[in-house]
């Protein structure tokens, strides 16, 4: 077990920053090339506000902080998230994404550590839970 | 036009093999911003304890995608892919995805449900590697808007 760990202590904080190169890039890498990921005109056409990151870019990043805090501790047993509000990412601008973890619940030999990713003031992710086993 | 609800229990041939590649791996990390190690750098996966360069825990999602073609291409379906959301998305581990790894893939759908003009697809893919282990179960609920 993780020594020293409380639960509702804040034990990762990040900011990611995207722009329409990072979403290009996880189009390559996961081999989703839906174009509202990365064309204006598409995404306009089927009426949403922008190009969007990819749902799965954000659930991809937003465990990363943890990743890093375990090191080689532990072993993720389970993660899941729900798709609460898209991420628009200006063309220009990119956006900004923070991602706080917090430790959920600890039982017996696991840690439930619980992800709140942010965008401009409102949460992307519901129930977005990272199980892992110590053992 | 509603998803086809008789999807739940239909018999999908499985997928792959899969080979995880290293290079590929380390794509895929660079692209989730994945900073740990042990994603991308050989001596420190194996210093852990691995036997490869580790997949970001999300990684499977690029094998999952194979399996949800099949879903989608199912010419009774009745899926509408330019009206579907992803609604949620889980992953179930037995261990962690490795380069090297050989990972076979079985789709089945748990449920579909109906909410007024929306449909709500519940499938998972049940993922084993070349001895026949289970190493990750991609879970993912898909939202088929309705029509106007």
């Amino acid at each position: 077990m993780l020594a020293g760990v409380t639960v509702g202590q804040v034990v990762a904080n990040r900011t990611i920053h995207l722009d329409r190169g990072s979403l290009v890039r996880y189009a390559g890498a996961s081999g989703d090339f839906n174009p509202i990921h990365y064309r204006d005109d598409v995404a306009e056409s089927v009426g949403l506000p922008g190009v969007l990151a990819h749902g799965m870019l954000t659930m991809g990043f937003a465990i990363q902080p943890l990743a890093d805090f375990l090191g080689t501790r532990g072993r993720i047993a389970d993660y899941g998230v729900r798709f609460t509000r898209p991420i628009v990412v200006d063309p220009e601008h990119g956006a900004d994404v923070t991602i706080e973890t917090t430790v959920g619940a600890i039982v017996d030999d696991a840690i439930r550590f619980d992800l709140t990713v942010t965008f401009q003031g409102d949460t992307v992710l519901g129930k977005a839970q990272v199980q892992v086993v110590f053992d | 036009m509603t998803v086809n609800p008789e999807l739940v229990g239909r018999d999908f041939p499985s997928v792959g093999p899969y080979l995880v590649g290293r290079e590929k791996v380390r794509e895929f990390a660079r692209a989730v911003f994945a900073t740990n190690p042990i994603f991308t750098d050989l001596e420190a996966a194996r210093a852990a304890g691995h036997a490869d360069v580790v997949a970001p825990p999300t990684f499977p999602v690029v094998i999952q995608e194979h399996t949800l073609s099949q879903l989608l291409s199912e010419p009774d379906a009745n899926i509408d892919f330019s009206r579907v959301v992803h609604g949620d998305q889980r992953f179930t581990y037995s261990r962690p995805v490795v380069a090297g790894d050989e990972l076979t893939a079985t789709l089945s759908v748990t449920s579909v449900k109906t909410l007024g003009a929306h449909s709500m697809v519940t499938s998972e893919s049940v993922m084993t590697d070349s001895t026949g282990a289970h190493v990750v179960t991609a879970t993912s609920t898909l939202v088929v808007r309705g029509g106007e």
